[in-house]
């Protein structure tokens, strides 16, 4: 089993930062970082106008999809996906095996680009990645060994 | 597998429910997100085939309000019901914090709920789960139609370990929130107590 996803400040610039570079060098209209499992974890650009949960949850489910397609065939996955539109693209790719990089970018860009910027930011993706999984395995989730029973009644107060 | 950004101060969870095909499983997800607050809900989604059945999964983002300072994100999700869908279910299992089994009352679909749970626990055990420590509860669903079977006997057949369960009409609504509630706090006592 997956162990719970914990992102904490210093990590978060982090991966903001990286979004933010790849964003700008690959020419992009937007770029997205989201868990396997279909949380949105970071974003950057022109994201102002998107249903970022949707996006999120969808392109989990297509990552899942095509890769049960890939396990079908013997394959270990496929590591990129590239939709065309007439206006906007999508690129997914894997980084790490347990997040999904998204870059949504028009004809300001090109396919070429993207794929050569994501290869650079995959790697220090993966990099910060690392230091969250040993982050999450060492601390838990301390703060909520504070929540009373109270706290979770409360939050139902109006359901 | 829950998320916890604390740049953002966000807790998102995740919620699934499963149940033989034409059980109600959308129709839960659809009676919440039309009687909840616009603000404390996005869109839902539902990829579905031509005839309304689902071919995929239904989404539903829900937010609950705030714990301890963190927003509390609730994603629903249901499984297609349907018999060969199963590759899909297993996909939509990745991950899960919690599980609503939502059984269909009528005598004539008993089998069907029998073999879906046994489906769910196969399923579950494949990515790792253990049914018996998931927060999970049991809603049986159509319990206004003609044919549906005593409470009782559902509970016998279905809910041998007893967690909570809950009578429903998810058409006009009896016992979605309930159940709802149930499997979220469930979910949050979990995350208390740190996994």
């Amino acid at each position: 089993m997956n162990s719970q996803m914990v992102l904490y400040e210093e990590e978060y610039n982090l991966v903001v930062g990286i979004c933010d570079a790849l964003h700008r060098d690959a020419s992009a209209k937007a770029v997205f970082l989201v868990d396997k499992n279909g949380q949105l974890l970071a974003a950057s650009g022109e994201t102002g106008d998107l249903d970022t949960t949707s996006l999120a949850s969808l392109t989990a489910g297509n990552i899942a999809a095509t890769g049960g397609l890939a396990q079908l065939l013997g394959e270990k996955e496929f590591a990129i996906q590239f939709h065309e539109g007439e206006r906007d693209n999508v690129h997914i790719s894997l980084v790490g095996q347990r997040v999904i990089l998204v870059i949504i970018f028009d004809q300001r860009s090109s396919l070429g680009l993207v794929r050569l910027r994501v290869k650079k930011a995959s790697v220090e993706l993966a990099g910060v990645f690392e230091t969250i999984n040993a982050k999450a395995q060492e601390h838990g989730s301390t703060v909520f060994s504070e929540i009373t029973d109270d706290d979770i009644d409360n939050l139902f107060g109006d359901m | 597998m829950s998320f916890i950004n604390y740049s953002s101060r966000e807790i998102n969870c995740k919620i699934v429910y499963y149940g033989p095909g034409l059980c109600g499983k959308t129709t839960n997800l659809q009676y919440i997100y039309a009687k909840t607050n616009p603000e404390a809900k996005g869109k839902m989604i539902s990829l579905e085939t031509e005839t309304e059945r689902t071919l995929f999964f239904d989404f539903l983002p829900l937010s609950l309000g705030e714990i301890r300072g963190f927003k509390t994100r609730f994603h629903l999700y249901t499984v297609p019901g349907q018999v060969f869908y199963d590759a899909s279910r297993k996909l939509i299992l990745k991950g899960v914090d919690g599980v609503v089994f939502v059984a269909d009352s009528q005598v004539e679909r008993m089998d069907a709920n029998v073999e879906s749970l046994e489906n769910l626990r196969d399923n579950l055990r494949e990515q790792g789960y253990d049914l018996d420590k998931l927060p999970y509860v049991v809603q049986y669903n159509k319990r206004d139609l003609p044919t549906a079977v005593d409470a009782d006997y559902l509970r016998q057949a279905l809910n041998p370990t007893r967690v909570p369960d809950y009578e429903a009409v998810a058409t006009t609504g009896i016992g979605v929130f309930d159940t709802l509630k149930a499997v979220a706090k469930q979910v949050l006592i979990e995350l208390k107590r740190g996994r």
